[in-house]
């Protein structure tokens, strides 16, 4: 019994494990081709002699190394998350606070945009023709364009930290949920529908009994959609901002300086806090699910 | 109003618009004319039918003959472009508003994310009916059905068979007068629609609900049915209405007996007659 579980476990465990050991290999070997130029430089310019094995070593130990080596990476992990103290703009959990916290206000106000944006679409014909278009049309415009934008204009209004990031957030994050609630609440079946007319149900018994329940196989799955736009807004959100806080300034901050080792400790993170995120989401979504699992079949 | 239909109780019952006792479903001069691109396709021509109380109506024709056209008529699913339709005496809207009749689809159109007592509630539900009172009387339809222990489930648990029954069960929840079903059995095997077959005659045996049954086997119209109407397609019309009296405890073993075969072979014929229509 146990046996065959770790089996299972391994078997699932495996590829994930191939995968990784090969990124990490290439990264190695990327580390040696993007550094070794640099290297090969500094070797020349102090005259010093030098083997293969102490070019490669030292392409992966530079100080500010055009890409770190993935022990390096580690090792800016370990020391901004452990060595500094937490409540400070030198650990890396500081940030991530910060870019959490922005996501999740900017996820939760975009999720309740979307569903609120998709049952008025559904209800009122006049809103689809006159609202959809601009809901299409604000998602061709660049984020990056817009949140200097919406800054300036919340910063002016007094609105500062917050309030301007969790905006562009949630700006980011709505559409797919409208998109599928849309989709969603007009997925019930003919019979499904016409058994309710035969009740003589009111609009409101429809849609509490009928149209929202079966709107969720598509509502969930766009809020793993959306809760991953929310992040990357989030982070987006974060660059104009003076670079204080969150994973974004942090990025900034590491470009600014030089010091790529930071910022790929903070892609790390943000790769991180967006699996996290997601597995919260799929876990609630196998959750509200259930019933349909195999009916879909 | 026709001032005809205010007349005294008492007045003979010739006026084919005034409701008469004793008929459930009263149609006259009833047309169905659908606006295709290829222009108007006529899905019931003046059909004309009464249906009395306690009678076990089938609706039997090939596809496109509107007898399921003529059971969503009377259900208020499909309205008609002329003639009346009443329903216990009033208007198809006013009777579907009621509660007069529970309706069971082609497929069991079970709600995925509610369990099987959740819905054969549902109706029951919007009627506005106590959460205590729903359930016991959704547990009581459900043993009607022979489902009983089956209540927490949900349907994709269920046999297709199955998830049909729950479906009867829920069209019987607010006990209306008439079920209508349209093909309930048609999706699935014969052997589960034997039983089903002889299930919902007992059933009907038992309560005596007028039943209004569209189907396109002529076994199962004539298993089943009090009275057959025999509907031809284009335009979709009555070829001919006829009247069984098989015993009431009937069993499949009727199908073996010359009363059965002699009814088999009448709607048989009617339904040739109906095609050679078209000449």
């Amino acid at each position: 019994m146990a046996d065959s579980g770790l089996a299972r476990a391994w078997a699932r465990l495996w590829p994930v494990l191939a995968v990784m050991g090969a990124v990490i290999a290439i990264w190695y070997a990327a580390a040696v081709g993007l550094n070794a130029p640099q290297v090969i430089e500094r070797f020349a310019r102090d005259k010093i002699q030098h083997t293969h094995t102490q070019l490669v070593e030292a392409t992966w130990s530079m100080k500010r190394p055009l890409l770190p080596a993935p022990h390096q990476v580690a090792a800016d992990l370990r020391q901004t998350i452990f060595d500094e103290p937490i409540n400070t703009p030198q650990n890396l959990l500081f940030h991530t606070w910060s870019t959490s916290v922005t996501t999740l206000t900017g996820f939760v106000l975009g999720a309740l945009l979307g569903i609120l944006l998709g049952v008025m679409i559904v209800h009122l014909r006049t809103l689809e023709r006159g609202v959809l278009p601009w809901i299409i049309a604000s998602q061709a415009v660049p984020i990056l364009a817009i949140a200097p934008i919406v800054i300036v204009i919340f910063g002016n209004l007094g609105l500062a930290g917050l309030a301007p990031k969790a905006f562009i957030s949630m700006y980011l994050c709505f559409f797919p949920v409208t998109v599928a609630m849309v989709q969603g609440l007009r997925s019930a079946g003919v019979f499904e529908r016409e058994l309710l007319h035969t009740y003589a149900a009111s609009a409101n018994q429809s849609f509490w009994r009928l149209r929202l329940p079966s709107s969720l196989p598509f509502l969930m799955p766009s809020l793993r959609v959306g809760v991953s736009a929310a992040l990357v807004g989030a982070i987006v959100a974060e660059l104009p901002t003076g670079a204080q806080a969150g994973l974004g300034a942090r990025l900034l901050a590491g470009s600014y300086y030089g010091n790529t080792a930071q910022i790929w400790s903070a892609l790390l993170m943000a790769a991180l806090l967006g699996l996290a995120l997601n597995g919260v989401l799929s876990a609630v979504e196998r959750q509200v699910l259930k019933p349909w699992r195999i009916a879909k079949k | 109003m026709n001032p005809s239909s205010l007349q005294k109780p008492s007045a003979p019952a010739t006026e084919s618009t005034s409701a008469r006792a004793g008929l459930a479903v009263q149609v006259a001069g009833a047309s169905v004319v659908f606006e295709t691109h290829d222009g108007p396709v006529h899905a019931l021509k003046n059909v004309s039918l009464d249906i009395a109380e306690g009678e076990f109506v089938s609706f039997i024709g090939p596809s496109g003959c509107g007898k399921t056209t003529l059971m969503r008529v009377i259900a208020d699913l499909e309205s008609l472009s002329s003639g009346t339709v009443l329903v216990n005496g009033a208007s198809a809207t006013e009777a579907r508003q009621n509660g007069a009749y529970g309706y069971v689809f082609q497929a069991p159109a079970l709600y995925p994310w509610r369990t099987v007592l959740r819905n054969v509630t549902l109706p029951l539900e919007i009627k506005g009916m106590g959460a205590a009172e729903r359930k016991a009387v959704a547990m009581r339809q459900l043993e009607n059905v022979g489902l009983a222990g089956f209540e927490g489930k949900f349907p994709w648990q269920l046999s297709g068979g199955m998830q049909q029954r729950v479906s009867i069960a829920r069209a019987l929840g607010f006990e209306p007068k008439i079920l209508m079903m349209d093909e309930p059995f048609g999706a699935l095997d014969e052997i589960t629609r034997d039983r089903l077959n002889e299930q919902l005659l007992q059933l009907w045996a038992k309560e005596r609900r007028t039943v209004i049954f569209v189907t396109h086997s002529i076994p199962e119209a004539a298993f089943l049915s009090s009275k057959i109407v025999v509907m031809s397609a284009r335009p979709g019309r009555v070829v001919e209405v006829i009247e069984s009296n098989l015993p009431a405890n009937r069993t499949l073993d009727i199908r073996e007996s010359p009363e059965f075969v002699d009814i088999a072979h009448r709607i048989r014929v009617a339904l040739r007659q109906g095609e050679s229509y078209d000449g």
